[in-house]
């Protein structure tokens, strides 16, 4: 179980809650999970969301394992110059 | 990935050095070929034809006339680019904005274009072409864009992130927030507060190089581009799926690139190039004018941001919250949300709220510049952090240095930093002899701080060793300043050879597999990852090819200074081979010896960076000049030290131009006043002072070297560190990007009024 | 439109063209004579990186007209270079890290072997004034003018 926190506009679309407890290995299993739960969210996903596991932001490495008790946070995905 | 890609805190011996990049003999002997200089058989010339309405619905299009003009081979419109992006919004926008389908957006939009046998029958037929407008209101300025009155540029658009659903069609595509905490309780703990208001004007990346390419269609569905881009990949990706081409039998080839600065992570012209390939069937260069380049391709947002921050009495930031509105041209983009994130970057904040808003106007197409979004966020945030720090009667680094973010500080952003730079910046600076240097009369020093993500990104490396022990590395993300030399020194430390024993090239898109672009400050960070990873498959079989040589298990022979080694007494009298004496073996021990790898480089260190600046100003004219500049920045690790200072001046300069002199101007008609170098002025070399710099190096965690993305974050502070100069030469506060003279004088004339 | 038979020496070499009454020098070079060196960032004269010497003068080849080089000496970056001798503006831009991506270098280098002919020590500032015309986007300028005096230096050893 990880307890994953969302930026604000993501949330609104998350049952308007920031803090999420959810059972999930790793970034994939944390996408489906609350794709599942909240299917609003899964355009986002589809756009790119980024995240920072103790704070280490993560594009793309949907493999990348959530260790437990690890503070996880999920953020837009970015554009840069 | 099956790559270890923590920091070890290894010893280098090539890694810092300071050799001659491998690509500078072509390139001051003008050999080297960019966007515009290649050339195919049967050529033709391609010409666009751009709207002169900011906003106007495209009732027809008659081509008829410039079709029979002798010499015109091809003229196409939006029904030569069908649609093909299949309900994918941003593509959509992408084909639109390369071809206006039913309305022109801005000045500049292409409409048709034409492919002739030369530029002077190109022109003439785009004469020929009829286009029927029906004007309509347009909307140029951020904030009368987000006026209920104002001309909507898009009926179907409905404000996103609203905590209500909106029934009325907006200019405003989507609001963002972030932040923490209860800034209501914190700015009642304030002692004091500074609230104010700021707005920046649209800037543009200004590369030298305009937009080139060449593009040939073959009738079998193949297809070359070759194309000035910072990421080829995604060109090829994208040129494909609006072309209908199979991605694979488009071939790009990513020549040598004039300048990007993020205005070349987008394509324009090439899916136009390509169509007009396809329509006449012969080989199409297409290559924009400077007027063009700025009116029609990819500037910066222009911005309004109000900010509030509060602080106590021993200079204790209390709450900190901004209102940020980005222009995004005609098409949603998210640059507000950029802005929203970076802005407090920088602070340790127990209560911080940003709110973002996208807004559409009747201007070309944002695109990315150097930190995009950063820049102007930072400019609002750390003038009001200056002001803060002068009412508190703190020393204005000094109150930085009490609230900066730290290792464990919860980001403005949401996550929880690592270790992180900006503290050292801060230090650094307040060390500085630069911050004790006198002023004279009508002088002014300021100082600011900036923050930047960096990126990673999809990223891969082929390294082959040639039968003499020479190497090439080839890599897939474009050398924008100098990636070519970094990354022939980490492939040199990696292996333990000599620097000039390689020679990097960047791949084309059929050599290599896909690479994301060099955006994000990614190019050396990602493939220096992938790099490290390929040279480390290639030790792995020149160890095996030595064991096969020696005739010993593989286990026993290990990899040092570029040398296999025998371990163990019992080898006592095998002398080490070389990567040269391996390669030369390598016809009969199995073939060519290669490493490749291919990753996802994820973790790109945060980046911070604190600058310091003299300004004089003329009371008389308002005319500004910068006196001396200091930029201190963290590289995580400096692969290349004179690279990694180049990259700092040049961010420096051209903040020093967004906030002195460069903006685009509208005229009441919607139309760009200002589309060259002449009106666009950018700092020219009597215009600056040397640029000193300080590398400071605060290892990545998350990169074997501890390298951190450095390109971007130059460009974050120089806005605001001079404003804040001109603000303490002038002892006015200003609040208006860029402070050309005549802003300048109007805040004198206002104060003197009173 | 009838072509305009011309005669000039570009870089030493006797060169004969035909081009249009209104085609640009600079369109003649990289067009018709595969000189690509100088290059075009802006067609009105505003950024220096199509400079080349005609008869002993710096100019924007995009401001001049290909007929006009009749019977004149035209230099470009092709010919800086003796053999495979760089110049030493050449070498010390490399040396220095004078350029990033290199769009600007050929004209920088032209208008700075222009400076020093008629200037030999420059100073900073006549550096700077010497090469305003010139723009560069990626340096800062910084290390242009640091190769240009480091240049200056090895040139007046010499």
């Amino acid at each position: 179980m990880v307890e994953v926190t969302l930026w604000g506009s993501l949330s609104a679309v998350a049952g308007g809650k920031a803090r999420h407890d959810i059972e999930a290995k790793d970034i994939r299993e944390l996408f489906r999970k609350l794709a599942e739960q909240y299917p609003g969210i899964e355009p986002w996903i589809d756009r790119g969301i980024a995240v920072a596991i103790d704070g280490t932001i993560y594009r793309d490495t949907w493999s990348k394992e959530l260790p437990p008790g690890a503070e996880i946070f999920l953020l837009p995905r970015l554009a840069g110059g | 990935m099956n790559f270890d890609p923590r920091f070890t805190g290894r010893k280098f011996s090539s890694v810092g050095t300071r050799p001659l990049r491998p690509d500078g003999i072509d390139k001051v002997t003008g050999r080297a070929r960019y966007g515009a200089d290649f050339n195919m058989a049967g050529q033709l010339v391609g010409r666009v034809l751009r709207s002169p309405h900011a906003h106007a619905v495209i009732k027809s299009i008659d081509t008829s006339k410039a079709e029979k003009l002798a010499g015109v081979k091809a003229v196409i419109t939006a029904k030569d680019l069908p649609d093909l992006t299949d309900g994918d919004a941003a593509m959509y926008d992408i084909l639109d904005n390369s071809m206006a389908r039913t309305k022109a957006l801005y000045d500049g939009h292409a409409v048709a274009a034409v492919a002739a046998i030369d530029a002077r029958i190109a022109r003439q037929a785009l004469k020929l072409i009829e286009v029927d407008y029906e004007v309509l209101p347009h909307v140029t300025d951020v904030d009368e864009a987000m006026n209920h009155h104002a001309p909507l540029i898009n009926d179907a658009i409905f404000t996103e992130g609203l905590e209500e659903k909106p029934v009325k069609a907006s200019n405003v595509t989507k609001r963002t927030q972030f932040g923490h905490g209860d800034v209501h309780k914190g700015f009642a703990q304030a002692d004091f507060i500074v609230e104010r208001s700021f707005k920046t004007e649209q800037t543009h990346q200004g590369y030298i190089e305009p937009h080139a390419c060449v593009a040939s269609v073959n009738p079998d569905g193949t297809a070359d581009l070759w194309v000035c881009t910072q990421g080829h990949f995604v060109y090829r990706q994208h040129c494909a799926q609006l072309l209908g081409l199979e991605a694979s039998k488009l071939r790009v080839t990513s020549s040598e690139i004039g300048g990007g600065f993020g205005g070349k992570t987008h394509v324009w012209a090439e899916p136009v190039a390509l169509a007009l390939s396809r329509k006449a069937g012969r080989p199409v260069k297409l290559v924009m004018t400077r007027d063009e380049v700025f009116r029609a391709s990819g500037p910066t947002s222009a911005t309004s941001i109000d900010v509030k921050i509060g602080a106590t009495k021993d200079g204790t930031i209390t709450a900190a919250e901004a209102t940020l509105r980005y222009s995004c041209g005609p098409y949603p983009g998210s640059w507000a949300e950029i802005g929203a994130m970076t802005a407090f970057a920088c602070y340790n904040l127990e209560n911080v709220k940003t709110v973002g808003f996208e807004v559409l106007v009747n201007r070309p197409k944002t695109a990315a510049y150097r930190a995009p979004s950063a820049p102007m966020a930072a400019f609002a945030v750390e003038s009001a952090v200056d002001e803060l720090a002068h009412e508190l009667g703190m020393n204005a680094v000094d109150f930085r240095i009490k609230n900066a973010a730290q290792e464990g500080t919860r980001a403005s952003y949401g996550p929880v930093y690592g270790p992180i730079g900006i503290g050292p910046t801060l230090e650094a600076v307040k060390n500085h002899p630069h911050m004790k240097a006198p002023l004279k009369a009508n002088q002014g020093r300021g100082m600011a701080c900036g923050f930047w993500f960096n990126f990673g990104g999809q990223t891969c490396v082929d390294l082959n060793i040639g039968m003499d022990g020479s190497v090439s590395l080839a890599v897939g993300t474009v050398d924008v300043g100098g990636s070519r030399a970094s990354l022939s020194l980490v492939a040199a430390e990696e292996l333990g050879i000599d620097y000039s024993q390689l020679k990097a090239i960047v791949a084309d898109t059929s050599s290599l597999g896909y690479n994301d672009m060099t955006d994000g400050s990614r190019g050396t960070f990602s493939s220096s990852m992938a790099t490290i990873s390929a040279a480390r498959n290639a030790i792995k079989i020149l160890r095996d090819r030595a064991a096969q040589m020696w005739d010993i298990p593989v286990d026993d022979v290990v990899w040092e200074k570029g040398h296999a080694i025998a371990k163990g007494e019992k080898y006592g009298n095998l002398s080490a081979l070389s990567l040269k004496d391996i390669a030369a073996k390598s016809g009969t021990t199995g073939g060519p010896i290669a490493g490749h790898s291919e990753l996802v480089a994820d973790g790109a260190g945060v980046s911070f960076a604190t600058h310091i600046c003299d300004i004089e100003v003329d009371p008389e004219t308002g005319a500004t000049r910068v006196i001396r500049y200091t930029v201190v920045q963290d590289a995580g690790k400096a692969v290349h030290p004179t690279y990694v200072e180049g990259q700092y001046q040049g961010g420096a300069a051209q903040g020093i131009g967004w906030a002195l002199n460069e903006e685009y101007i509208y005229g009441k008609d919607g139309r760009l006043q200002n589309a060259g170098f002449l009106d666009y002025r950018i700092p020219v070399c009597s215009d600056l002072p040397m640029i000193d710099t300080q590398i400071l190096e605060i290892p990545n965690p998350n990169h074997p070297y501890g390298v951190r993305g450095v390109g971007e974050t130059s460009i974050v502070p120089p806005l605001a560190a001079i404003a804040n100069a001109v603000s303490n030469a002038v002892g006015v506060r200003m609040t208006h990007i860029p402070m050309s003279p005549p802003r300048i004088l109007a805040a004198l004339d206002a104060e003197r009024e009173g | 439109m009838a072509g305009v038979a011309v005669s000039t020496t570009i870089n030493g070499d006797a060169v004969e063209y035909l081009c249009q009454p209104d085609e640009t020098l600079l369109e003649v070079l990289r067009d018709r004579l595969g000189l690509t060196g100088a290059k075009e960032g802006c067609g009105t004269g505003d950024c220096g990186a199509c400079s080349v010497i005609v008869d002993g003068r710096l100019v924007c080849s995009c401001l001049v007209l290909g007929a006009e080089a009749e019977g004149r000496k035209v230099e470009t970056i092709e010919g800086m270079a003796h053999g495979d001798q760089l110049h030493p503006l050449q070498q010390k831009f490399i040396e220095h890290a004078a350029l990033q991506c290199g769009i600007c270098t050929p004209g920088f280098l032209i208008a700075a072997k222009d400076l020093l002919e008629k200037n030999p020590s420059p100073t900073e500032e006549e550096i700077r004034f010497g090469l305003a015309g010139n723009l560069c986007r990626c340096t800062g300028y910084d290390k242009i003018v640091r190769a240009v005096q480091d240049a200056a230096a090895v040139m007046k050893g010499a």
